[in-house]
């Protein structure tokens, strides 16, 4: 077998769980990537030639061949690397993987953040919302160390990058205790089994930081 | 054991169109079951309880959720001579980056078109143009998105052809001036039996509108 060279790029944030979710992808199929941090809003020449049609990270560049969409992303890495896989391989464990993947990304990304800070109908509203979404997730974790049973797969990446290290800082941030043990005691498990895990801790945006990061964000979105 | 398949579906949704013609790519028996969206039905309550709409396909008794992921289903279930996404990574990865980009900006732009008034429709209906001649840019000279063979993305956007001619109506302007090669590659996609077979008349769709907007509690 010819040795080839193998170039992979990763454009990528410090803040932004979608970039962190590729990070814990290549990290775990062992690919050695160059990581170049965009120094947000100011966007580089580079992402923007990249990624002219969104504008936004992550960008995977494998070789000659640009990557966007962290789904996407996920998957193809899970393709053109086959060990330690990370979507199931069953057909229809996969259509169930892809429907929580988007479900997160979808609703609980809008209703747990945007939804929640506005609180168009009330703070307990917009708390009593999100936490009925996040019941579904709670159901999908029961009596498993990771949605991905017994080690991390395709959903611990989706919604271990945005709720426990993106999420709930903002809900801190802003004084909410979203999901308490007492009425989530899975979810919370999975987040203390995560936790445990080497590739995840690498890829968790400094506590404080984040904290601050979320809260301004949150102040913006309420004074618009 | 034969395969049970229905379909909980909803005649002109452009997103059940996607699933419809899945299923007949791949020559696969379904029973179709039309929803009534206003007064839901248990099984459709039972089997997408996190969205409660339709599609869903259900495939012996395990329930399928989102058009696009129930495409990318069957394609992986009935593998065919014909693939419906290319095997490459980076061909797939693409194919599904621009279904994406359909499934984000098509839907919300078009409502604008035919569900609002004045200064709303007409930043609704400038919005829909540029977003088709983006997908018309991405299709070039090709006949389908997937090159010469029909597939994934010509599925993903087919079906909001059958509801063209009302946009055109509602936001009095034509699609084919704007997007010529688009018109084009609909007029070569619903020749296939597939999708003839899946999308309603766009008589049919244009007379039903002013009717859901009257269910919408829109004038």
């Amino acid at each position: 077998m010819a040795e080839k060279e193998e170039s992979v790029k990763l454009l990528g944030f410090w803040a932004s769980p979608f970039s962190r979710r590729v990070e814990m992808a290549l990290k775990l199929k062992g690919v050695p990537y160059e990581y170049l941090e965009e120094d947000l809003p100011n966007k580089t020449p580079l992402l923007l030639e990249l990624n002219p049609l969104h504008k936004k990270v992550p960008v995977l560049v494998h070789n000659d061949k640009i990557l966007l969409e962290s789904h996407l992303i996920l998957e193809y890495i899970d393709q053109t690397w086959k060990n330690n896989p990370i979507l199931p391989q069953d057909p229809y464990e996969k259509a169930m993987a892809r429907f929580w993947a988007k479900f997160i990304d979808d609703q609980i990304l809008t209703l747990g953040f945007r939804s929640l800070v506005k609180a168009e109908k009330g703070r307990e509203v917009a708390i009593e919302e999100t936490r009925e979404l996040l019941t579904f997730l709670e159901k999908e974790v029961t009596g498993k160390d990771f949605f991905g049973g017994k080690t991390i797969g395709f959903l611990d990446m989706i919604a271990g990058s945005i709720i426990p290290f993106c999420l709930a800082r903002l809900w801190e941030g802003i004084g909410i205790d979203m999901i308490p043990e007492e009425k989530f005691p899975e979810l919370n498990r999975w987040i203390k089994n995560l936790e445990e895990v080497e590739i995840v801790r690498e890829c968790i945006p400094p506590r404080e930081k984040q904290i601050e990061r979320m809260t301004k964000i949150a102040e913006t979105i309420k004074s618009a | 054991m034969a395969d049970e398949v229905l379909l909980l579906d909803f005649w002109p949704s452009m997103f059940g169109m996607r699933t419809r013609i899945a299923l007949e790519e791949k020559n696969v028996k379904f029973d179709y079951r039309e929803q009534d969206l206003w007064n839901k039905s248990p099984i459709l309550l039972e089997m997408n309880p996190v969205h409660k709409k339709i599609p869903v396909l259900i495939h012996n008794g395990k329930p399928v959720c989102e058009s696009l992921i129930q495409v990318e289903y069957i394609d992986e279930v009935w593998p065919s001579k014909t693939p419906l996404l290319p095997s490459d990574p980076y061909q797939r990865a693409h194919a599904k980056f621009w279904g994406d980009f359909i499934d984000k900006k098509v839907y919300a732009s078009a409502r604008l078109i035919w569900g609002a008034k004045g200064e709303e429709q007409e930043a609704g209906k400038k919005e829909f143009i540029e977003i088709l001649k983006t997908l018309e840019s991405e299709l070039g000279d090709k006949t389908y998105f997937g090159g010469e063979t029909f597939g994934y993305v010509d599925i993903a956007l087919i079906g909001f052809s059958s509801w063209f001619k009302a946009y055109e109506k509602f936001g009095d302007f034509s699609i084919e001036v704007e997007c010529p090669k688009l018109i084009a590659w609909a007029k070569r996609c619903v020749k296939r039996e597939s999708v003839a077979k899946s999308l309603p008349g766009s008589e049919k769709i244009t007379k039903f509108v002013p009717e859901l907007k009257k269910k919408l509690g829109i004038e």
